[in-house]
Order: structure tokens, then sequence, then C-alpha cells
């Protein structure tokens, strides 16, 4: 049944997409594990870290682009699900740690053990174990999510209004965060992790098979999303994003559809930062800075809102160019190209890299009425978004 | 009282004469007398003349005194003159304070033992509570209400039935209050005016006396203290009120500069402008250049120099708002979500490239002299920037109010904001209006970063600090009401001060968030929401 939900969707952009992924997901590891050192092909290991953590970016702006490019909610704040989710994990490697720790304490992780807490606090319980730590990286964030939008969207808080408050809601998680009696390490965040289900997380191995499981997420994100937008569940998002009055007015529940649709999204944007952490090695209270967010947003204007490979190809071109100039000598001018991109991207290229691409496919054959309809169902049925307001 | 001030200025006038007109060894006047005792090198002598010296009101008596503790006085037996090595190693004759080319040969420090040592800490603090300067006497003797100490009640006793100054009175009479209130052998009614006297004082330091007062007292004594700390802490907790809402007023203005210029441009335009922080940064960094212009080219105009900012901010930020207005946002009408985005690229643009040109760290602008320092009421301190800050935002307000009251461009933009289909065809030019409307949201920025120029710091980061509390000002106020943001702005100031010392400075900041997101769902438009039929669309 599943299987079967999860690709009747798929079209070809989708198809290649799928492969593509899978592919670099076998390819890279091998050619990392496979090949000697020094090796032409050899794939170090530092690099299948960072395409790890390009496809975690990318399962994030997949989260972004469903709520964003299929239902109009513009979310400032899903860095902070990211980070929970990256929290989360991060905690159960802490544990993990155990005696190994500097202060050799067996329970408390070594902050707690330098800011002198008695005991554990209790909302570390439980996060020895990998299950329930598992279970945390989707419940916590899918959980805020749950509340926050129950409360926003039930009061009808729509568009710039829901933005800035998911802004302040992330900027609230980051000021909590950097406090040390929060018990999350403050300012220096959870770090020093040595292995995961007794895996040393430094090993060429561990990482490979880190990569291949953010690519098998990816992928399988990337299915739920469309599985979604291609349902009727997401025809109504679509229709919500375009005229959301005249949703309502057609008897939809409109706040159910997008409450459900928020908190799929948060639980993704979890699942993406629980994989991010263990490859990054490091989770700090900057993860919430909301202009985190705000980048990840416009990763998804980039390649493309409404159009799901985009989103997850944006946050690629965008992180590799980002790992490209901060490296070089045009260092000091990244944010200079960001800033213009922010820009660039919303004021000519509004339909991002694969919606102007589609556009230019489609215009250039010339086709009959009935191909046309079917190119649209190609898309998913998706027309380009409107402008919401 | 009035012939006891004129009785001390002639005695002063006197003795500055006798010291400086009249420097001739040989004067046999009781002071010159004095001195020469400390000759003799005799303990006893030297005992009398510090008394001697002590009370005579000469203006050298206190140099001589703490240079005679100090060991810097020294007396040449021969020729029976007494001199003093002043701090810088300068020596002047302790007689007539005359300068003297260097120590005799002859000459040795005058020697003193631990009875003496005693007299002279004793003198000297009665030399201090005798001092001149009003300010002086007043300080000394508030150190003696925390001391407590019984020996200078003499010299208290002496300084009240002369002393004149206002405020130094009353110095004297709490710290004698608090002499007899701790004095063993003082009556019960002493004591209990003493209560009284402290009692009325009522701030911090007259309820540690009373606390310290322990058991030992009359019965009646401990019941008027106890009720008197009682009275005290009540004061003090409302001094406190006071001092918190005048923090969150000040705080309140703060924001409301910074979130005024918002209220424009989000607020009446409906533009969402994420680069409205680095406007304020812009006004900030326009200040920083007027300042450096003045201090190399004419230091004479520093106190000018906020005067001369604020017209300049305004006109720069207002610029730069007008083009961001017809490069990018005028593209963007009816997007408001790309909006968004494309003005914190700018934001990302505009910091950086101040970071270019000026470096990331912190640049210094001063503080003209009439924006320094502090005046008390009561029990709180008020600085005269905050003061200033209030002032100056409660002034933008009040002319912004006006200019779209009584202008025609305030006419105009009203128009446009109501419907702006309506108001084309009226022949209001749209798109000039939009843009001025843009530019004078941002104008208004600017002068807000002069304000804030003086009370943080000036990095490229200034505007991100302000950006989430201005948007939470605006959106709590409700949108497109200048009034609501005045309350908005006040309202959070407030909230945040009296929060701060319950919950401590960041969960206060995350409460007043949380309450934010929590009022929003309550009342989606805001405190003072616009009446209408709009659905949103």
């Amino acid at each position: 049944m599943t299987p079967h939900v999860l690709t009747r969707s798929l079209d070809r952009s989708a198809t290649i997409f799928i492969i593509v992924v899978a592919g670099l997901g076998v390819l890279i590891p091998l050619l990392n594990l496979l090949l000697p050192a020094g090796s032409m092909f050899q794939v170090p290991t530092y690099l299948v870290a960072l395409f790890g953590k390009y496809a975690c970016y990318a399962i994030l702006a997949l989260a972004i682009d469903l709520i964003w490019g299929y239902c109009g909610i513009l979310s400032l704040g899903h860095g902070a699900f990211f980070a929970l989710g990256g929290y989360a994990m991060g905690m159960y490697m802490m544990r993990q740690i155990g005696s190994r720790g500097v202060y050799g304490n067996p329970v408390l992780p070594d902050f707690m053990v330098f800011l002198n807490y008695p005991g554990l606090p209790w909302y570390w319980y439980g996060f020895d174990m990998f299950w329930f730590a598992a279970l945390m990286v989707v419940v916590v964030p899918g959980l805020l999510a749950f509340c926050f939008g129950w409360l926003a969207f039930r009061s009808r808080v729509t568009g710039v209004y829901l933005s800035i408050i998911t802004q302040a809601m992330t900027y609230a998680l980051l000021l909590a965060f950097f406090r040390n009696d929060f018990g999350f390490g403050g300012n220096n965040g959870l770090t020093d992790f040595k292995d995961i289900l007794g895996f040393n997380v430094q090993v060429d191995g561990t990482r490979a098979t880190l990569f291949m499981l953010s690519c098998a997420a990816l992928i399988l994100t990337f299915l739920i999303c469309r599985a979604v937008v291609t349902s009727k569940l997401g025809k109504v998002l679509i229709a919500i994003r375009d005229a959301e009055s005249r949703t309502r007015f057609l008897g939809y529940r409109v706040e159910s559809y997008k409450l459900f649709v928020f908190t799929l999204s948060a639980c993704m944007a979890g699942v993406a930062g629980a994989l991010y952490v263990p490859q990054v090695g490091i989770i700090n209270p900057g993860e919430f800075a909301p202009g985190n967010s705000i980048e990840a947003v416009i990763w998804v204007a980039v390649g493309g809102r409404g159009t799901l490979v985009g989103a997850a190809l944006g946050a690629v071109v965008v992180n590799y160019a980002k790992t490209y100039f901060t490296s070089g000598p045009l260092a000091p001018y990244w944010l200079f190209m960001l800033g213009a991109l922010f820009i660039l991207v919303t004021l000519l290229l509004p339909k991002g890299i694969i919606g102007t691409f589609n556009a230019w496919w489609e215009r250039r054959k010339p086709e009959p009425l009935s191909a046309r309809t079917e190119g649209g169902d190609r898309q998913g049925g998706v027309a380009q978004p409107k402008p919401a307001e | 009282m009035s012939t006891n001030f004129l009785d001390r200025i002639r005695a002063f006038l006197l003795a500055i004469l006798l010291s400086v007109a009249l420097a001739a060894p040989a004067l046999g006047g009781p002071f010159e007398e004095a001195v020469a005792k400390f000759a003799n090198d005799e303990f006893s002598d030297t005992d009398a003349a510090i008394g001697a010296v002590a009370t005579s009101g000469n203006p050298l008596a206190l140099a001589i005194i703490s240079a005679l503790r100090e060991g810097r006085l020294s007396a040449d037996p021969q020729s029976r003159k007494v001199f003093v090595t002043q701090g810088d190693g300068k020596v002047i004759d302790a007689a007539t304070g005359a300068a003297v080319d260097r120590l005799p040969d002859g000459a040795a420090a005058v020697r003193l033992n631990n009875r003496l040592r005693r007299t002279v800490e004793a003198a000297l603090g009665g030399l201090t509570l005798l001092s001149p300067d009003p300010a002086k006497r007043i300080a000394a003797a508030q150190s003696v209400f925390k001391s407590h100490d019984a020996s200078a009640l003499a010299v208290i006793d002496g300084a009240l039935a002369t002393e004149t100054n206002k405020r130094a009175r009353t110095a004297f009479t709490e710290a004698r209050a608090a002499i007899l209130l701790y004095k063993p052998d003082a009556t019960e009614a002493e004591k209990l005016e003493a209560v009284a006297i402290v009692r009325a004082r009522g701030d911090q330091e007259a309820l540690a006396l009373l606390t310290g007062l322990g058991g030992d007292v009359p019965p009646n004594v401990a019941r008027a203290a106890a009720s008197a700390i009682t009275s005290i802490q009540g004061n003090l907790a409302a001094w406190s009120m006071v001092q918190n809402a005048w923090y969150g007023l000040s705080l309140g203005s703060v924001l409301l500069l910074a979130a005024i210029g918002l209220a424009i441009t989000f607020g009446v335009m409906g533009v969402i402008n994420m680069a409205h922080g680095e406007m304020v940064m812009i006004g900030a960094y326009t200040t920083f250049v007027v300042q450096e212009i003045i201090r190399t080219r004419y230091p004479g105009l520093f106190d000018y120099s906020l005067l001369i900012a604020a017209p300049l901010a305004f006109l720069v930020a207002g610029g730069i708002g007008v083009l961001i207005e017809r490069g990018i946002i005028r593209f963007l009408y009816g997007r408001p979500l790309e909006t968004l985005l494309a003005t914190w690229g700018l934001s990302l643009v505009l910091q950086q490239a101040v970071r270019t040109m000026f470096g990331p760290t912190n640049r210094e602008v001063g503080n003209p002299s009439w924006m320094s320092g502090a005046f008390e009421l009561g029990q709180i301190t008020i600085t005269y920037n905050r003061l200033w800050i209030l002032c100056f935002t409660l002034a933008v307000f009040a002319i912004l109010l006006g200019m779209l009251r009584y202008t025609a461009l305030g006419l105009e933009m009203r128009a446009v904001t109501q419907n702006r289909r309506m108001a084309a065809s009226m022949g209001i030019a749209t798109s000039r209006v939009d843009a001025l409307t843009f530019g004078l949201g941002s104008g208004i920025a600017g002068i807000a970063g002069v304000a804030l120029s003086q009370i943080d710091n000036v990095s490229p980061n200034l505007g991100q600090s302000y950006i989430i509390d201005s948007f939470m000002v605006v959106v709590f106020g409700g949108v497109g009401n200048l009034w609501g943001t005045l309350v908005g702005a006040f309202t959070l100031g407030i909230a945040n001060k009296f929060l701060e010392p319950v919950a401590g400075a960041v969960l206060g900041k995350i409460a007043i968030l949380v309450l934010i997101i929590l009022f929003i769902q309550k009342r989606p438009r805001g405190l003072f929401a616009l009446k209408g039929r709009a659905v949103e669309a």
C-alpha cells in the first residue's frame, strides 16, 4: 500500500531527482571507502560530511517548500524546528559519552559538571536510549509546531504576521538556549560527541553511513511531500495558498489543513536537524538565529518555490556557493552576494531555477491542447504560485 | 543664622588674608603659635598643637593634619619653623603657606604615638565635617551616618550650631541621630526622636542602620524602629516601582523611536521592510561621521553635533529609502512575502557595506555635555541622555502626527493608504507618494539612529538588535495606527522592566515575546485595529 501511495505521483523530474540522489548516496560512500587515499576519484571524508550537510539542508528546504510553496505559509522560524531536532540528537550523543568526558562523570555531561548541576534535569531522562531520542527528534518539533500552529491558524494569523511571529518564536528560543541554567549547554551548546549507536562518529565508515542515511531520508521526505501535494489534500492546500477565504467559504476547514501540513513540515525539519548534528559534530544556540531560517527560505526561492525538486536543488546550490566563496579570497564579499541573491531572485527570478526552466521548456515545444493539460499534470498540477496576500 | 554665616565668612577671609597677604614668619597669631608647638617635638605639645590647629578654622589646617598623619610634616628645631612636604614633593611653610625651596638641613619629621594617631584621626574627621565646601561636609556627615561613631558627636553638635546650608544641615541632623541611636547612654526620648529622623530619611542606608540596631534598646525604641523599618521598606518598594516605571518609559521611548518609522512603512504602507534596522544604523553612522568632522575641524561645535546630525541623518536615510523604494520595493507591491525576502537581502548588503567602510568594531560616538550626567529625584537617579531621548521621541512622534494630519503630503499619504485607486483617480501621483512615504519612514529611522547612538554601541549590527522588537511593537500596537505604536512601545517597555527583576533580563524578554504571540491570537490586528470590513485576502 504505502509504496504505491509514495510512488504513484512520480513524474519525470521527480524520478530523475530520486535516481540522482540515490546514485550519489551510494556512489560517494563507495568512492570514499573503497578507493585508496590519493586516488584521483577518491572522495575525501570531509567532502562526505559536507555533502551530508547539504542533504540535511535539502530536507529542511523541502519542509519549507511544502508549507510555503504549496500552502502559502512563510515560516521564518523553521530553523528552530531544525535546531530542536538537532538538540534531541545531540542530547542522545551527550549521554553516550558517559564517563569518557573531561570530568569523567558517568551520568552528567561535562557542561553540567562544570556548572555544578546536582543531578540530571528531568527533561534529560530517557535520552540515553536511541529510540527515545529518535522519537523526540520528531515529537518535540512537531509538538511545538502543533501548539504554535493551533494558536496561530485558529485566530487566522496569516501572511507577514505569521512570518513575524514565527521569527519571534525562533528568537525567543535563541535567547532561551543561550542561557546556562536552561540545561542545554548555554552558549557552547552540545559537542565533543564520541559515538552514535556504538559507532565512532569520527570514523570514515560512520560518516559514510550517515551520508547514506541522509540521502535516504532526503528521498523519503521527497516522496512524502510528493504524496501530500499530489493528493486531494494537496489540491486543497494549493487552494488555500491561492485564495484562503474562498476555500473557507467552500466549506473546508482551512485551519486543520494548515495545521496538519505545518506540523508535518516541522517534523521533517526536526529529522533534518537530527541527521545534521552527528555529521557536523556540534549543535549550539546559533542555529536558532533568525537569519538562518530566512536563509533557508531563500534556498527555496532560488530553486523555485512550489516545485520540491527546486527546493532541494536550491539548498545545494546556495550552500555550495557559500562553501566556495566563504573559504576563498572572496570571503568578505559573500554577504554582498547573498544579499544580492535575495534581491535578484525575488525581482528577476520569482519562479526560481526550476520554475523558470519549466516555463521555458513548456514554451519551447508547440503542442496540442490535450498535451498541454497533460504537461500541467506532469508538474503535479501545480500552477505557478500566485502572490500570497 | 545669617550673623553666624557672616562670621564664618569674615573668619575665612581673615584667615586667607593672614596666610597669603601677610606671609611674614614673625607673626604671633594663635594659629602660628599652635603650629610652632609642633617644633618642640614633645608629644604633649603636639597634642595641644593638633587641637589648636584643628579648631583654628585656618584653611591650612587640613593640609597640616593630614601631612602629620602621613609623616610629611617636618620641623626645624633651630628656627622653630614647621614645613609641609606636599604630595608632589613641593615644600611649604606650615604657618604661612608660603613656598619654600627645600627643607632645612636640621628638619625632622614630627613624631606620633598611637594615642596621638587617634587624636589625628578624630581631628581629620572633624576637619572634613567643618570643611568650607558644603559637598565635602555632606559627604563627611554621610560617612558618620554609616559609621555612627560616637566620637564625632561633639564636632557634629558644633557644626550643627553654625551650619547654614540646608542639605548639609539635614545630613548633620541625620548623622547625629545615627550616633544617638547607637549611643548606649542616650535617653529614650533622644533615641525615639533619632528613629523618627532616620525613618524620614527612608533609604537603603537608613534601613541598614535600623535593622542593625539589635535588641539592647528600650522596648519603646525597638517598637518605633520596627515600625520605621516597615515604613522604609514600603517606601523603598514604592521607589523601586517608580524606578522600574522610569526604566520602562526609557526603554519604551527607545522602542518607539525604532518602531515609529516602521509604523509608517509597515503600518501605513503595508510594506514589510526588514532593512529598517539598517536605516537606524545608517543614522547612527551619520552621527559618527558628523562628530568626526567636528572633532578634526571645528572642535567648538561639538555640543551641537547632534543638532547637526539629526537633519543630515534624516536626509541620508530618507534618500536611501527613496532609492530602495524606486529600485526594489515598487516592483514588489502586493507581494509582501517577496518584499520581506528582498529587504532582508538588502539589510545584509547594507550591513556588509558599512562593515567594509567603517570596520566591524564599535565606533566611538560621544555625548555632548548637555546630555551627559544625571540628577537625583528622590531615591532614583535619572540620566540626562535617557531623559532627552524620551523628550526627543515624543517630539518626533508629535511632529509626525501633525505632519500626517495637517500637511498636503500627509493628506495624500492617508488617501493612498485608504484607497489607492480612488486616490489615483483624484489626481494624486501615487507612485510619488509611495516613494516619499517610504523615504519619510526611513528618514525617521535615521533620526532614531542619531538618538540611539547616544546609548547603544554604534556597530554594523546595531539595526539587527532592534528589528524584531520594532516589529513586535508595531504588530502589538496595531498596524496603521500611530497611537497604537505609541501605546504598544510604552506598554512593552514598562512590562519588560517590571518583569526583569522578577524573571531576569533574558527570561523577561522571552516572556514578553511569548505574551505577544499569545496576544496576537486574541487580537490578530493588534491593540488598536483599524475598523473596517476588509477581509484578509
